[in-house]
C-alpha cells in the first residue's frame, strides 16, 4: 500500500493531459492564458477541419441502418452463471448494454457488472499480443510448442496435463472438457473461483448429502431473513431477487401490502440498510443466533441451545411460522457450510421449499471443493508430476489462498499456458499469456441462476489476436480453425432435440435464452442437522475478522474497469480503495481513525490498509474486501487499495477471529463523494413504517408542505404538448448502483481518478445518497438516487450569462455544452448539487478503443463545460421522432431513461406529466409524492415518493 | 515647468480614444464577416472527390430518384452514402472500363470505402435527423439546393444556426406537400404563406426552438 500523496497520480490513472492543481504555476498559467487568447482570436478565423465519409464497399449487413442502432441478445457472466442482456451496437461498435426483458435473470434490468463489461472490451490495457515469459511472441510459436509438450501427454494419455478453470457452467464447454477426459483419461481438471458459492455448496452437501442448487421465489415471500446475505446487491440472481423483492412492497393508493425484511450481518451490506430490522452480530454470533431461532420455530433435531438473542428470535420466530410458505431465510455466501445447511433445515421446517425455496441439480457441469480441488492441484506442481498446466481464465496467482503458495507451484511446471483478458499476475508468472477474447466478442453458452441457458453471440470481431476458451480447448482436438461458432453450434445440434434445428437455433439465439431450459424443480431428502459448531463458534475471542467480495470489483475481476473503481461503493461512498471497516465502538476503544493505516495482522500474515469507520458494523468486526491491490491490472487497478488475499488462508476464507490490528502512525486518504451521512433532521428523505401510512396517509403533506405555485417571482411555464417528469420510489431503491453506470455508459461520462475525487470533482450525473437516521449502534439507512431536479423554478438558469442553460418546450432544463463558458455559477446555484463541472479534459478524446465505447448520441465533452442529467435527452428526441414520423404520440413507457431502464426495483419512473394516464402521473398523484427541498419552491419535475418501512411492531426498537 | 503636453495633444488624445475604439469594432465586425462568408461556411464551394460524381448527369440527367441511392433519408438521421455496390448496379455494365472509375471498382473488389469527402459537415455537437424533416414537408431541395444542377457537390446553405432557426421559427415558408419532398425542382407556389401554414397544421409541425431539439 502506498501512503504518500504523489504516489495518487501514479496509481489512480489521471486522464494524460489533467495537470493537477499543484502543477499551476506562473508560467504555466501565462501559457494557458496565451494559448486561450491566440485560439478564442484564432479559432473563429480557421475552417472546420475536413470529415470523410466511408460507405460501406459491398452491400452492407442485413437490416443495418445507418444512424440507428441495432440491439443483439446474449449474457454476461460471473462465476459461470449467466444474466441475459441484450448490447445496443452502433455499426458494430457494442455501446450499451440492456438487461434481456424476457430473461429470468433480467426481466429488462442488469447487475452493475453487466452494465460495465462493455468498458472491458475495449479497455486498451487489455492484452493484445500472445507473450512468452513476458515478451511478445506469435502464435505459431506457441502452436509448435504446444504440440512439442502435448505430442508426450497424449501418448500418455493425458498424464502430465492439468486444466485449471473457473466455475464451468457451459454446456459446450463442460462437454468440451468432458470429451477431453475421455480421449485423455489420466488429465486433471480443477476449478477455482476466488468467491464463488464454495458455502453453499459444502452446506448443500451438509444438508443433503448431494450438491444442489437453491435459488428462492422472493415474489412469494412475505417474511425474508437474511443471514449475513447481500442477495439486494452480489451474486448472479441479485438482479431477480432486487425486482422480486421490490414487487412484493409496492404500496400505491390503498394496496399496503408489503413484505417484511429481517437482516443479521456483521458489516454493513446495502440488504442490511434496506432491512425493516436490522441486527449487527459479531460473525461468529451469527451462527448461535441461526441456532437459537431454529430451535425456536421448532427445527426438528436442534436443542434450545440458549436464549441470548431471545429479543429477536422470539417476534421473528413468530412471524416467520405466521407465513409458513411464504418466508424465506438466505444465508450467506461469507457464511459458514453449517449455517448453510441449518437454513436449509429452517425453509424445510417452515414449508417454504417448493414455493419460495426451489432446489434444483446443480449448475455447475462439476460442482466439487474447489478449494481442496486448488490444494490438489498444487501438490501435483510441487511433486513434478505436471507436464503442462493450461489455467483458463481466473488469476490464481493474485487470488488463490494466502497459504497455498501458487505462483512458486506455477514455477515448477516445465510448461504452464494462461488465457486471459488481461496479461495480469498469472500470466507475468507463467510461461505462456494467450489474450482472451471478451465475451462480446466470441461464442458461448451459459445457464442463469435457475438454469436457463443463453447461447451467446457475439456483437463484434475480436478487437485482439485473442480467441475464448471454447476455441482454444479445441487444439487439443487438432481441429483447426478457431470457430467458436461452429463449436458452440455443433453442441447445440447433437444436443438440442429439436426437430428443426436451424428455426430452434435462430430463434434460440435471436431471443438470448432457449424456451423452457430451467432446471427441474427437485425435492432433496434433508440429512440431520448438526449445530455444535455454529454455538462452538460464538465464543470465539478476540477481533473478527470477514472478508467480502468488493460489491463493484467482486473478486478483483473488474480492477481494470475503470467505471467500476469509480463507483461510490454503495454503503461507504469510497471510490479507488477498498478500506479496513470497523464499527464506531471499535474505532472508539482501539482508537482509530478514519484514513489512518493500520497493520493487519491475521494468523502470522500481515496487509496495510486505511481505517474507514462504518456505522452499522458489529462490534469487534474488521471487514476488508477483496479485490484490490493488483499488481498487474493495467494503468486504472494498479495499486488501487490494498490487496486482502495476502492474509485470507484456505481455512478461514471468508472469517477468522484473532486478528489485530496495529496502528502504523501513517495516514493514507480515502476519496469519498458524500460528506454528510446526517439528514440533520431535514426532511431528504421521508422514511415511515407502513403503519403511518394506513392510518394517516396525508403525512407526507405535514412533514414536507409544498408551497404554492404562484410564491415565486419567476415567470410561471405551461407546457401544451409533452412536459417531461420523473418519480423515484425510495421504498423500491436497493442501492445497487446499476443506474449510477448505466447512466455513465449512456452519456459518455467520464472518470475523474482518485486525486479528482479527493477534490470533489466527481462528474457522474446521478448519484445514489446514503443517509443514516438513529444513532451509531442503531443507524437505520435509506437510499435516494438523485438525478437533476429538471427544476421549472430553476436556480440555475436565472444566474447563466450566456443562457447554457435554459428551459425547453417540454420541461427539462436544456444544458447546452457549446454555449457553455464555465463560469460554475449554475451549479453553485443549485440546491441539490447535481451539475457536474469539467475542470479539467476529463474524457479521453484520443484513445482508439475508448471512443468507440461512446454513445454517438450524446457530444463528448470537453474542459471548462458545466454538464448534467437531461433525462436522456437523446432518447427523448429519438422516440419523438419516431413517433412524430408515423403521426402519433409517445406511448406511455416507450422512452425510458437509462437509469429507469437498467433499474431491477422499477423504482425510477420516467414519462409525460402532462398526461394524467400515464404511469409516472399516478405517482405524482400518490400520497406518499414529495418534492427534495420543497421550501425553496423549485417546482422540481423529479419527485420522490416517501419512503416505507414494514416494521414487527414486537421487536425491540 | 512647462507643461508637458500642448493643447493639440487633446485632440490627439481623442483620435486616439474614438479611432481605437473604432478600429476595434471594426475588427470584430470584420471577424464576424469573415466567420458567415463562404470561406468559412464552405458555402457554395465545390468539394473535390476521390471520383469526379456527377449529381448533376446521375440525378439531373438521368433522373434516378435521390433514395435510390440515399437510401436510408426516410428512415434515420443519417441518409446514408450508398456502398460501392449501388454504383456497381450500373457501373459493371456501363462504363464499366473507364478509367475514371477505376477508384469505383477498386472498392468493389478489395472492399475498402471510398472516401468521400463530406459536405455538409455539422458541428459534433450538432444533432440532424433527415427522416422528421422528410416527414414533416422539407423537401431535398430545401436544404441542398438544385443537386440536379451540381456537377460536383457542394454546401448550398450556410449551415449556420441562424439559417436553421429562420426555418424552425418560420417552417411554414417552407413547408411544401409531402409528394413534392423528393421533387428536386420543386418552385413554392405563389401561395406559399397560405398553403405552408394550412400545411404546419395538417402535419402538425411545431416551431422547435428549445436548445435540446439539436444540441445534446
Amino acid at each position: 500500500m502506498k501512503g504518500e500523496a504523489s504516489d495518487l497520480v501514479k496509481i489512480t490513472g489521471i486522464p494524460a493531459s489533467g495537470e493537477t492543481a499543484d502543477e499551476a504555476t506562473r508560467r504555466r498559467f501565462l501559457e494557458l492564458m496565451g494559448a486561450s487568447i491566440s485560439l478564442a482570436t484564432g479559432a473563429g478565423c480557421t475552417r472546420p477541419p475536413t470529415d470523410f465519409l466511408m460507405p460501406y464497399s459491398s452491400d452492407p449487413p442485413e437490416n443495418v441502418i445507418p444512424g440507428r442502432p441495432k440491439y443483439y441478445a446474449t449474457a454476461a457472466v460471473m462465476n459461470g452463471i449467466a444474466e441475459g442482456v441484450i448490447v445496443e451496437s452502433h455499426l458494430g461498435r457494442p455501446t450499451k448494454v440492456e438487461g434481456n426483458g424476457q430473461h429470468p435473470a433480467s426481466l429488462g434490468a442488469t447487475s452493475v457488472h453487466s452494465q460495465a463489461c462493455v468498458l472491458d472490451l475495449y479497455d486498451p490495457t487489455r492484452a493484445k499480443e500472445i507473450l512468452y515469459k513476458n515478451q511478445i511472441s506469435s502464435w505459431e510459436s506457441f502452436i509448435v510448442e504446444f504440440q512439442r509438450v502435448f505430442e508426450a501427454i497424449r501418448e500418455a494419455r493425458g498424464r502430465g496435463l492439468s486444466i485449471l478453470t473457473e466455475t464451468v457452467v457451459s454446456p459446450t464447454l463442460a462437454a468440451q472438457l468432458s470429451r477431453l477426459s475421455m480421449e485423455l483419461p489420466e488429465a486433471r481438471w480443477h476449478q477455482y473461483d476466488p468467491a464463488g458459492p464454495h458455502s453453499a455448496r459444502a452446506g448443500a452437501m451438509t444438508a443433503f448429502g448431494r450438491y444442489v442448487n437453491t435459488y428462492f421465489r422472493l415474489d412469494r415471500a412475505d417474511v425474508i431473513l437474511s443471514l449475513d446475505s447481500d442477495f439486494l446487491a452480489i451474486g448472479q440472481a441479485s438482479t431477480r431477487y432486487a425486482h422480486d423483492f421490490a414487487f412484493g412492497r409496492r404500496v400505491r393508493g390503498t394496496n399496503t401490502r408489503m413484505n417484511r425484511l429481517y437482516a443479521v450481518e456483521s458489516s454493513l451490506t446495502a440488504t442490511g440498510g434496506k432491512a425493516d430490522h436490522r441486527l449487527a452480530l459479531k460473525y461468529s454470533e451469527i451462527g448461535r443466533f441461526a441456532a437459537e431461532l431454529a430451535a425456536a420455530i421448532g427445527t426438528p433435531g436442534i436443542a434450545a441451545a440458549g436464549n441470548q438473542f431471545a429479543t429477536w428470535t422470539g417476534p421473528l420466530s413468530r412471524d416467520l411460522m405466521a407465513h409458513r410458505g411464504a418466508s424465506a431465510i438466505l444465508a450467506g455466501e461469507t457464511q459458514s457450510p453449517a449455517l448453510h445447511a441449518l437454513a436449509h433445515a429452517m425453509n424445510a421446517t417452515l414449508r417454504n421449499v417448493g414455493t419460495t425455496v426451489i432446489y434444483t441439480d446443480p449448475l455447475e457441469a462439476r460442482p466439487e471443493d474447489q478449494i481442496a480441488s486448488l490444494h490438489q492441484l498444487v501438490d501435483d506442481l510441487e511433486s513434478g508430476s505436471v507436464r503442462m498446466l493450461l489455467i483458463l481464465g481466473g488469476n490464481p496467482v493474485y487470488n488463490s489462498p494466502a497459504d497455498v503458495e501458487f505462483a512458486a507451484a506455477l514455477d515448477k511446471a516445465p510448461l504452464s499456458i494462461h488465457l486471459g483478458l488481461h496479461a495480469d499476475e498469472t500470466s507475468r508468472a507463467a510461461h505462456w499469456h494467450v489474450p482472451e477474447s471478451h465475451f462480446l466478442e466470441t461464442w458461448g453458452d451459459a445457464r442463469a441462476y435457475e438454469g436457463t441457458i443463453t447461447i451467446m453471440q457475439p456483437l463484434i470481431e475480436p478487437l485482439y489476436n485473442s480467441h475464448s476458451a471454447i476455441e482454444f480447448i479445441d487444439l487439443f482436438f487438432q481441429i483447426p480453425g478457431w470457430n467458436g461458432q461452429r463449436i458452440v453450434r455443433n453442441y447445440w445440434m447433437a444436443n438440442s432435440k429439436a426437430p428443426n434445428f436451424e428455426h430452434w437455433w435462430r430463434e434460440s439465439v435471436g431471443r438470448g435464452l432457449i424456451a423452457n431450459s430451467a432446471l427441474p424443480e427437485i425435492a432433496p431428502a434433508l440429512r440431520p442437522i448438526d449445530t455444535s459448531s455454529l454455538v462452538q463458534e460464538a465464543n470465539a475471542q478476540g477481533l473478527e475478522l470477514v472478508f467480502r467480495p468488493d460489491p463493484f470489483l467482486y473478486d478483483g475481476r473488474f480492477a481494470s474497469n475503470a467505471w467500476l473503481q469509480e463507483l461510490p461503493k454503495n454503503m461507504t461512498k469510497l471510490t479507488w480503495d477498498n478500506a479496513v471497516h470497523v464499527s464506531p465502538r471499535t474505532a472508539k476503544r482501539l482508537n482509530l481513525k478514519p484514513q489512518h493505516v493500520v497493520e493487519i495482522r491475521f494468523r502470522s500474515r500481515t496487509v496495510k490498509g486505511s481505517v474507514w469507520i462504518s456505522p452499522g458494523s458489529a462490534d469487534d468486526t474488521v471487514t476488508i474486501h477483496l479485490g484490490y491491490g493488483r499488481r498487474y491490472a493495467g494503468v486504472v487497478g494498479n495499486g488501487a487499495g490494498f490487496d486482502a488475499y495476502l492474509i485470507r488462508p484456505s481455512d478461514a476464507m471468508w472469517h477468522g477471529s484473532g486478528a489485530e490490528l496495529h496502528p502504523t502512525g501513517e495516514t493514507y486518504p480515502l476519496a469519498t463523494t458524500q460528506m454528510e451521512l446526517s439528514m440533520e433532521g431535514r426532511t431528504i428523505i421521508i422514511s415511515k413504517p407502513i403503519d403511518t401510512y394506513r392510518t394517516d396517509p396525508d403525512f407526507v403533506r405535514r412533514i414536507n408542505p409544498e408551497p404554492a405555485e404562484n410564491e415565486t417571482l419567476n415567470p410561471q411555464w405551461s407546457f401544451t404538448g409533452y412536459s417531461w417528469g420523473m418519480a423515484i420510489d425510495q421504498t423500491a431503491c436497493v442501492n445497487c448502483s446499476a443506474c449510477v453506470i448505466a447512466c455513465q455508459a449512456e452519456n459518455n461520462i467520464p472518470v475523474v481518478g482518485k486525486l479528482q475525487e479527493l477534490f470533489h470533482r466527481d462528474m457522474k450525473w446521478l448519484r445514489v445518497d446514503v443517509y443514516f437516521t438513529g444513532d451509531d449502534e442503531h443507524p437505520k439507512f435509506s437510499y435516494q438516487p438523485v438525478p437533476c431536479m429538471q427544476c421549472e423554478n430553476a436556480p440555475c438558469e436565472l444566474v447563466c450569462p450566456v443562457q447554457a442553460t435554459v428551459h425547453s418546450s417540454d420541461g427539462l432544463n436544456d444544458m447546452v455544452y457549446n454555449r457553455c463558458v464555465g463560469t460554475r455559477y449554475c451549479s453553485n446555484n443549485c440546491p441539490y448539487k447535481v451539475r457536474r463541472f469539467n475542470f479539467l479534459l476529463y474524457s479521453d478524446w484520443y484513445t482508439e478503443q475508448l471512443k468507440m465505447q461512446k454513445n454517438p448520441d450524446v457530444t463528448v465533452r470537453s474542459r471548462g463545460v458545466m454538464e448534467k442529467c437531461t433525462y436522456c435527452v437523446q432518447r427523448i428526441r429519438e422516440a419523438e421522432i419516431r413517433a412524430r414520423n408515423e403521426n402519433r404520440y409517445i406511448r406511455d413507457g416507450e422512452i425510458q431513461t437509462a437509469c429507469q431502464q437498467v433499474c431491477p426495483t422499477g423504482a425510477i419512473i420516467f414519462g409525460d406529466i402532462n398526461n394524467p394516464d400515464t404511469e409516472v402521473s399516478r405517482l405524482k398523484r400518490e400520497k406518499l409524492n414529495y418534492s427534495l427541498l420543497a421550501e425553496l419552491n423549485t417546482r422540481p419535475h423529479t419527485t420522490y415518493l416517501a419512503e416505507l418501512r414494514n416494521p414487527n411492531t414486537e421487536m425491540p426498537a | 515647468m512647462p507643461e508637458p503636453f500642448r493643447p493639440v495633444a487633446n485632440t490627439i488624445f481623442r483620435l486616439v480614444l474614438f479611432g481605437g475604439a473604432i478600429a476595434v469594432a471594426a475588427i470584430l465586425f470584420i471577424v464576424f464577416l469573415v466567420t458567415r462568408s463562404p470561406y468559412e461556411t464552405l458555402q457554395r464551394v465545390p468539394r473535390e472527390q476521390p471520383v469526379a460524381f456527377s449529381h448533376e448527369h446521375h440525378s439531373g440527367g438521368l433522373g434516378i430518384d435521390c433514395r435510390y441511392c440515399h437510401v436510408t433519408v426516410e428512415d434515420s438521421s443519417f441518409a446514408d452514402i450508398p456502398p460501392t455496390a449501388i454504383c456497381m448496379n450500373c457501373h459493371s455494365q456501363m462504363w464499366a472500363a473507364a478509367p475514371d472509375l477505376e477508384p469505383v471498382r477498386e472498392s468493389y473488389r478489395g472492399g475498402e470505402s471510398i472516401q468521400w469527402t463530406r459536405v455538409y459537415q455539422l458541428p459534433e455537437y450538432v444533432y440532424f435527423d433527415h427522416s422528421i424533416h422528410i416527414h414533416k414537408g422539407i423537401g431535398c431541395s430545401t436544404c441542398h439546393g438544385r443537386v440536379d444542377q451540381m456537377p460536383l457537390t457542394w454546401q448550398e446553405p450556410p449551415l449556420t444556426m441562424g439559417w436553421c432557426l429562420n426555418c424552425h421559427t418560420n417552417p411554414e415558408h417552407y413547408v411544401r406537400p409531402e409528394s413534392q419532398v423528393f421533387n428536386i425542382g420543386y418552385q413554392p407556389p405563389a401561395d406559399q404563406d397560405s398553403l405552408g401554414k394550412q400545411l404546419v397544421r395538417e402535419y402538425h409541425i411545431r416551431k422547435l426552438t428549445s436548445c435540446s431539439i439539436c444540441h445534446r
